[in-house]
């Protein structure tokens, strides 16, 4: 056990600190925000280009970096704290996970490499219901002889309406809950799908909606086996949840950094508004919700390492990214909250930056389940079933 | 970064889980479990009976190094040890001030001679030690600490007069670290000296204080004339506020491993009884139960990370300033959690006229939590001030 980073992963994360800082500016954020595909391709290019990020956990096999979870999470830290803008954690950490659990050899051939060189994917699954659990799955499909004909509509797709490869999860009609669910890959571009840009409070990421009318696909583009695949799909999104736990975390840091610099400048009073103790003791808090925050996903990082060279079980998987999903999204919240607080009026104004993390805490805690759906899970494991944590 | 054991890290493992096993029974078993926070009074004589049985097994103070009897032990291995040591329920150290403060303040401040004179005994279980720091004027502001210590010329001894509260397990200690002023004109951190203190003597009184559990687990000692030897000062007389705030590092360090696996027990029985009696079934006690899950992992994680990133030179980071705030406030929460498991039935005592069951006195125990070793409000002075750089609290 060694439970901090290698000085090569250190690297990696000071590289991603150094780059964002220069490239995703507050000025640069709200630029990307301002337009409806809500990136900058220039900057996008040079993620994929100079950084090579989005290979970064791929293999080597598919184009990839063949690094592991912790070099990723240490990545997506830094992009949450700069809240950088782009296509990376739906390309990477919804899709090119949903491939690399549940992708045949034949679509992880076809679709990682491109990944790997900076197409853009997402995963689709939610819908009006508003839930991330197996139940809300609702488009369906119907076999018909070798293909499939899928219905309905989705919600809630990071970045649903410009991705060029789509996940899909639908479920054989008349099924619900577990049973009856599989994933299926397509390029987004296919006859069938209709999609469009979901305007959100956040928008630091983009969401889209989805409809699928008839949608016919072959049985190569079924991921998995078919009915089959809520198990899968659930681990994959708990990859992505350890993923968002990160961004939050780096949210979290930035909250408290930056507030703590603007008390240190602003005087009331005669003094230094830092030096009023309730005003430390807040920050004080803080900096236990980033600290602890930090270590869950971490933790969580190693058991995503621990999960693809298969020394973690899926129950292990669940625990560590329900863990650090609720922990993180309560705690960037109450820092976001807190930040804007202290900053006094400028926090409520548009100009400073701390109401962008103030969005961006909810727009998180929300996605993939808060803080109450991941209690309610281990809740299940500790309660009412056998398993041993 | 890596979670999983060597194999001879695991090798280590069956080594200690055999041991306790074997080991931790019979006359034992009666101590299974007991002697944790708000307990520690409790079977005292078989603890300490059992302290001497670990040693003789080579297991206490396993973290000092082999020159002082130890194991030298990794920290992965101390982890492995508290982790089994808390599995096979094994009661709460009686010897723990020794080997966790005590130990690692002489090896890092103390002379050959009181590495002698001291260690062994602390090894094989025989010394228990308590800690005077607290005075009724000196509590948070512990600079303010009053009791003097002056040089006796002609016995050539040190001869220490005042009075220290709040001293846990002073009734059953041999020894007590004691900070004095060894400068009477001196104030705050300057002109204080770092004491080893023997109980019985004549000069010390140690009166226990009855606590909201009906037990009295601290005391208030009076020195009166008491007197430890030339040699019983630990570093030089003004070296006090150095040597006494260095032991406090080690108290954040390793020995907050063991008090984990005690949490671990607690919470488990917690889930036992909601299961039990139907509260499991209730979303927010279900809400609850899995938050208490959830922050005594992240205390795991938190001490693994602080741990592994222990600079060579033996001092933690400032990343590691904010366990004791949050141990101390997730342990507060249990204990109201565990009475709303309970329910009505909270209120029942186990027997006349103030007998607690374990979670009972627990509960009203873990208020202290946020008291002892700086309060809450202390440690949020400090994270702000050292860690996050934020100006210093004004002084009267
Ligand atoms: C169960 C138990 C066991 C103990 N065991 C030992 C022991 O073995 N040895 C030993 O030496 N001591 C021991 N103590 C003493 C303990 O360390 C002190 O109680 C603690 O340091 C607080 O001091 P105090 O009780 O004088 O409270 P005070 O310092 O009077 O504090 C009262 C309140 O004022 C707040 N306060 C004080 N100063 C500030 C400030 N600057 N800013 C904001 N708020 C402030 C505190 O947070 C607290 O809420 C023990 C205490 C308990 C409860």
């Amino acid at each position: 056990m060694n439970f901090k980073f290698t000085d090569e992963q250190m690297m990696i994360r000071d590289i991603a600190e150094a780059f964002l800082a220069q490239t995703s500016t507050s000025a640069a954020v709200r630029q990307a925000m301002s337009t409806e595909l809500g990136y900058d391709l220039q900057l996008w290019r040079r993620i994929c280009d100079e950084m090579c990020w989005q290979g970064m956990h791929i293999p080597e096999a598919y184009g990839g970096l063949g690094l592991g979870y912790v070099e990723l999470v240490a990545t997506l830290e830094q992009m949450g704290r700069y809240l950088c803008c782009s296509p990376f954690y739906a390309s990477v950490c919804l899709a090119a996970n949903a491939l690399l659990v549940a992708g045949t050899e034949d679509q992880k051939l076809t679709y990682l490499p491109q990944i790997a060189v900076g197409k853009t994917a997402t995963l689709a699954y939610t819908g009006e219901s508003g839930g991330w659990d197996s139940n809300s799955v609702k488009v369906t499909y119907q076999k018909q002889g070798d293909s499939y004909r899928l219905n309905g509509s989705y919600r809630f797709v990071p970045d649903g309406h410009s991705a060029e490869i789509l996940v899909l999860a639908a479920r054989d009609q008349d099924t619900q809950g577990d049973e009856g669910i599989s994933l299926f890959v397509v390029p987004a571009n296919t006859p069938g799908i209709r999609r469009e840009w979901l305007p959100t409070m956040d928008q630091t990421r983009r969401q889209g909606q989805l409809q699928l009318d008839d949608l016919v696909l072959n049985s190569d583009a079924v991921m998995g086996d078919v009915g089959q695949s809520w198990a899968q799909l659930e681990q994959i999104l708990d990859l992505g949840r350890i993923a968002v736990a990160a961004e939050q975390l780096g949210g979290s840091q930035q909250c408290l950094d930056s507030t703590v610099a603007y008390i240190s400048e602003r005087v009331q009073f005669g003094r230094s508004i830092a030096s009023y103790q309730s005003v430390k003791h807040k920050c004080a808090d803080m900096m236990v919700k980033v600290e602890a925050s930090r270590s869950a996903v971490y933790y969580a990082a190693c058991v995503g390492d621990q999960f693809f060279n298969q020394t973690s079980d899926a129950v292990g998987l669940a625990e560590a990214a329900s863990i650090a999903k609720a922990y993180s999204s309560e705690g960037f919240f109450h820092n976001a909250g807190v930040g804007i607080q202290l900053h006094g009026g400028v926090g409520i104004t548009s100009e400073y930056d701390i109401q962008l993390y103030f969005k961006r805490a909810k727009s998180t805690e929300t996605f993939l389940g808060a803080a109450d759906y991941h209690r309610e899970r281990l809740a299940t494991l500790l309660l009412d079933t056998q398993v041993a944590l | 970064m890596k979670l999983d054991f060597s194999p001879e890290d695991e090798l280590f493992r069956e080594e200690i889980a055999s041991w306790l096993a074997a080991n931790l029974c019979g006359k034992f078993d009666s101590i299974r479990g007991r002697g944790g926070p708000g307990d520690q009074h409790m079977f005292i004589d078989e603890r300490k009976a059992w302290e001497q049985k670990l040693y003789q097994g080579g297991w206490t103070c396993i973290g000092w190094a082999p020159e002082y009897g130890g194991r030298g032990a990794t920290i992965e291995q101390q982890v492995i040890f508290n982790e089994e040591y808390a599995r096979a329920q094994g009661p709460g150290r009686a010897g723990h001030i020794g080997e966790t403060l005590v130990g690692p303040t002489l090896i890092a401040f103390g002379d050959q001679e009181q590495k002698d004179r001291y260690l062994p005994e602390i090894l094989r279980g025989e010394a228990f030690w308590c800690q005077g720091y607290s005075e009724p004027g000196a509590g948070s502001d512990l600079a303010n600490v009053k009791t003097s210590a002056k040089f006796d010329d002609t016995n050539q001894q040190w001869q220490i007069n005042g009075q220290k509260v709040w001293t846990s397990l002073a009734r059953e200690s041999d020894y007590c670290f004691v900070i004095a002023r060894t400068d009477s004109k001196s104030v705050g951190h300057r002109g204080l000296g770092f004491f080893l203190v023997p109980i019985d003597q004549p000069g010390v009184t140690v009166r226990p204080i009855e606590q909201l559990t009906g037990t009295s687990e601290f005391n208030e000692v009076f020195f009166d004339d008491a007197h430890c030897s030339i040699d019983d000062i630990v570093g030089e007389p003004g070296d006090g506020w150095k040597v006494a705030m260095g032991l406090l590092g080690f108290e954040r360090g390793v020995s907050t491993l063991g008090q984990q696996m005690l949490f671990q027990n607690e919470l488990d029985e917690i889930i036992v009884l909601a299961k039990a009696n139907g509260s499991a079934q209730n979303p927010q006690i279900r809400q609850r139960i899995a938050e208490a899950h959830i922050g005594l992992r992240i205390m795991r994680f938190n001490s693994m990370r602080v741990l592994s990133s222990k600079e060579t030179d033996g001092s933690l980071q400032k990343e590691a300033m904010i366990y004791k705030l949050y141990w101390s406030s997730w342990h507060r929460n249990l204990g109201k959690l565990a009475m709303d498991v309970m329910g009505s039935e909270s209120e029942v005592l186990e027997d006349g006229p103030y007998q607690l069951n374990r979670l009972q006195s627990m509960y009203l125990f873990s208020r202290a939590d946020t008291i002892y070793g700086g309060t809450n409000q202390i440690q949020r002075n400090l994270i702000a001030e050292r860690a996050l750089g934020m100006p210093k609290e004004p002084r009267g």
